[in-house]
């Protein structure tokens, strides 16, 4: 009766099995140490490549780069901090012992707690950490030039990215799957735990605040987009009745005629856009805004079965096969690129498409892909109540992170690919480019970069080619990555004649990320507010309460549409005031939840080991901390949210009814009005986490000076199951794990039965 | 040849069920077969309902 099938992992024990549930941490020990020839072959073979792909990427410098380095660069940096960097992690710091039941052994319920394949869990982990996030920052940093963007993504990624996320699960799995609120609570006391809270949930609105905002820009005027992604909400519907009424747990074959029904609404929007119809589809940004609003509202009161499990479907499947497809048609057609390692922006803090100096304002641009705070939400939730063996918390945690910023390297390689003129036609604000294609190619023209000389021509001839009416000032990054991808694609498949076919393929799986990530956002922000405010009121604690669920939800609608709408609506360009911001908040997230591990770790009492996350916890303080500190003193109307509030308002004052780009009264009041929300969000964000470091600082001195205290950790639980640690298992890992097989039966992997 | 793309094709296509959760009700089965319980598992289509209506009061976090 033990027979486990499907995702299920490993195997469980019969009532009367004496098998161990662990190979001996020494004989794992001596398997890692031992150098074979062969091993150490292979190893230098992967240090020299890589090295070789810095040399390439970093130091040589001709007039292109392939693209094939910055894989073989990136691929080999994440091998050799996998095998050794998070091996002395585990190893020194997290220990894991495979003796101990994870929760969801000792827990299982067949449902949010189930040990799960190391594989499918690492699959299901990214496709829970990875969205829009890492295929949109690295497109704007692309400003600064291609090196520090490549730089901070890999770098950033092995030292802080990837290590938080391996700490937080494996904490969060230590702890029965506890979020990141409730550790935080734990380990931080009541001040400290609250702030922690209260900053998690002003940071979700500005991070769905700002992701909406980058589908809005993509789909502007444009009918083609706004057809086929308003039809993944017809789909998604359709989907939702088929698995509830027609075929019950057929998720399978529904999800392939959704990903089908998808394609044909993608070329279905080809037509609409050269039909009659074009004119009903194209609609204004802040009309759009309106309706990603109305959106949300419906999407987080409508039952899940019908629009928002379908869509994660549509949005899991999707994401597994565009990033498959993005890595092997970089790899097949290898791009020469032209943009230089180092722009003009790069020493400058007046760039177009995000305002302030590479320091620190490069590392909040890049946040998904080297360093993400989200991560610790998932980390310290699904995730941790899914695995199966505490050793595989490395693989999943660790190497999960890495796969992403693997994506953020892909998204980097196709902006990038693309000319600079065209870059920075689309990616400055109408304020600058004046939105016409003769007014941004003189404009661009005149920004005096090497290599560039835009004609409207081409400007015109790009957005034809694409199907769209215009490229000029389409911000947010996912049109240009768009561009980039339909471009690489186009050589790898299809050709010219699908440029535009590619073009609106990415927009709608950027789309359909962000819009998964916005409806699944809003309903677990409401969650944490009702939670929070049960604290005072406990009926609200009570999710099933219709009421409390509608002032949830209507608040933080509330929250992130005011932020939409006002980015919709800047007449200084909404995402080149509102990405710092969401990178900052992104960026605080992972001070906060890398500052609860460090109070986590700090309870052994000892300082030894301290500094694997004093490095990502320091460096991140110091990047949103500098950050933010811009964003509020900065005399720089540019960059300092208070400065334009201040020059805007004296303007006002003085009688002036136009300035800079505000071209009439309503404008400028609406500048005074936006730069007065931005500037106090950046107050509350940076004093919230000041709160919250301060609280880690003293729980962890507190502990190291009294010798350590006592954990929070659950009571060890001893295992009854096996399964390998990492993805390839070593020999003894193999011969237990057949051992197990052969006393439990082979696991059946036909499924579907 | 033959046998091993099918066996290739069998791999992945567990893989992707069990990423995208299409196989949630597989497990339940074995789970409630493992736990030894007296009464019968749900059938099929009770076992989503409850699955749906569990998601509705635990939502999950998507990412950026």
């Amino acid at each position: 009766m033990t027979t486990t099938s499907g995702g299920a992992g490993g195997v469980a024990a019969p009532p009367d099995q004496e098998l161990p549930p662990a190979v001996d941490d020494e004989v794992l020990e001596h398997e890692r140490r031992r150098w074979t020839p062969a091993r150490i072959a292979v190893w230098a073979a992967i240090a020299l490549l890589g090295g070789l792909g810095w040399v390439m990427v970093a130091l040589i410098r001709g007039e292109t780069v392939n693209a094939i380095w910055f894989v073989f660069a990136a691929v080999a940096t994440y091998l050799i901090a996998y095998r050794f960097y998070s091996t002395y992690i585990e190893r020194k710091l997290l220990r894991p012992d495979d003796r101990r039941a994870t929760p969801a052994e000792h827990s299982e319920n067949g449902q949010d707690y189930l040990p799960t394949d190391r594989r499918v869990l690492y699959g299901h982990h990214f496709a829970a950490i990875a969205g829009a996030g890492p295929l949109v920052g690295p497109v704007l940093a692309a400003q600064m030039g291609y090196l520090p963007g490549t730089i901070w993504i890999i770098v950033g990624v092995v030292l802080a990215g990837a290590v938080q996320d391996y700490l937080v699960l494996f904490f969060s799995m230590r702890r029965g799957g506890r979020s990141l609120g409730q550790m935080a609570r734990d380990e931080l006391g009541v001040v400290g735990g609250a702030a922690a809270v209260i900053a998690t949930l002003a940071i979700m609105i500005i991070l769905i605040a700002v992701l909406a905002l980058v589908v809005v820009q993509a789909l502007g005027e444009s009918p083609w987009g706004v057809f086929s992604v308003a039809m993944t909400i017809p789909i998604a519907l359709f989907m939702g009745f088929y698995l509830r009424y027609l075929r019950p747990g057929k998720v399978g074959e529904v999800s392939v005629i959704g990903v089908a029904l998808l394609l044909l609404a993608i070329i279905a929007g080809g037509w609409i856009s050269e039909s009659g119809l074009a004119e009903a589809f194209t609609l204004s940004r802040t009309t759009l805004a309106w309706c990603v609003v109305i959106y949300g509202v419906v999407a987080a009161v409508l039952p899940v079965w019908m629009l928002l499990a379908p869509r994660d479907y549509l949005s899991t499947f999707m994401k597994i096969g565009t990033i498959v497809l993005l890595a092997v048609a970089v790899v097949v057609v290898r791009p020469d690129i032209a943009t230089p390692a180092f722009s003009e922006f790069a020493t400058r803090s007046d760039g177009p498409v995000v305002p302030g100096p590479l320091f620190p304002f490069l590392f909040v641009t890049i946040a998904c892909g080297a360093l993400s705070g989200f991560h610790a939400l998932i980390s310290s939730g699904t995730t941790p109540k899914l695995i199966e063996k505490e050793r595989q918390t490395r693989f999943i945690g660790y190497g999960g992170m890495l796969m992403e910023s693997f994506v953020a390297i892909m998204a980097l390689v196709a902006a990038i690919s693309i000319d600079r003129g065209i870059y920075f036609a689309m990616n400055a604000p109408t304020a600058l480019t004046g939105g016409t294609v003769e007014t941004a190619a003189v404009w661009v023209n005149s920004l005096g970069l090497a290599g560039v000389d835009i004609t409207p021509q081409e400007l015109a001839g790009t957005a034809a080619m694409v199907g769209e009416q215009s490229i000029v000032s389409r911000t947010g990054g996912a049109p240009t990555l768009a561009l980039g991808l339909s471009q690489i694609l186009s050589q790898f498949l299809g050709g010219a004649a699908l440029a535009s076919f590619w073009y609106h393929f990415a927009i709608m799986f950027e789309a359909l990320f962000i819009l998964t990530a916005v409806d699944a956002g809003t309903r677990v922000a409401r969650f944490m507010l009702q939670d929070a405010v049960g604290t005072f009121v406990p009926r609200f604690r009570d999710t099933s309460w219709r009421t409390g669920a509608w002032i949830g939800t209507i608040v933080m609608v509330g929250g992130w549409g005011g932020i939409l709408i006002m980015g919709v609506t800047d007449p200084l360009g909404g995402i080149n005031t509102l990405f710092p911001l969401f990178g900052i908040a992104n960026q605080l997230l992972a001070a906060i939840a890398l500052a609860v591990c460090l109070a986590i770790i700090a309870r052994r009492g000892t300082v030894q080991y301290l500094w694997i996350v004093l490095v990502p916890l320091v460096t991140v303080a110091v990047i949103t901390v500098t950050a933010s500190l811009y964003k509020i003193f900065s005399p720089v109307p540019g960059v300092g949210y208070w400065a334009q509030h201040f020059a805007y308002r004296d303007a006002i004052a003085a009688g002036r009814t136009s300035m800079g780009a505000a071209r009439n009264p309503a404008q400028m009041e609406a500048v005074v009005r936006n730069t007065f929300i931005q500037g106090t969000l950046s107050i509350i964000f940076l004093v919230l986490t000041l709160i919250v470091l301060t609280a880690a600082t003293v729980a962890a001195v507190r502990s190291v000076r009294s010798g350590g205290s006592p954990g929070k950790e659950d009571e060890p639980v001893p295992s009854r199951r096996y399964g390998p640690s990492g993805l390839i298992p070593t020999p003894a890992e193999k011969e237990l794990e057949k051992q197990w097989l052969a006393s439990a039966g082979a696991p059946s992997r036909g499924g579907g039965h | 040849m033959v046998a091993a793309l099918g066996q290739g094709y069998r791999a992945v296509r567990w893989w992707f069920r069990g990423v995208l959760g299409a196989d949630a009700y597989d497990r339940y089965l074995a789970h409630h077969a493992r736990a030894g319980h007296d009464e019968p598992p749900m059938s099929e289509r009770a076992f989503w309902r409850a699955r749906t209506d569990h998601q509705e009061r635990h939502p999950q976090g998507r990412c950026c």
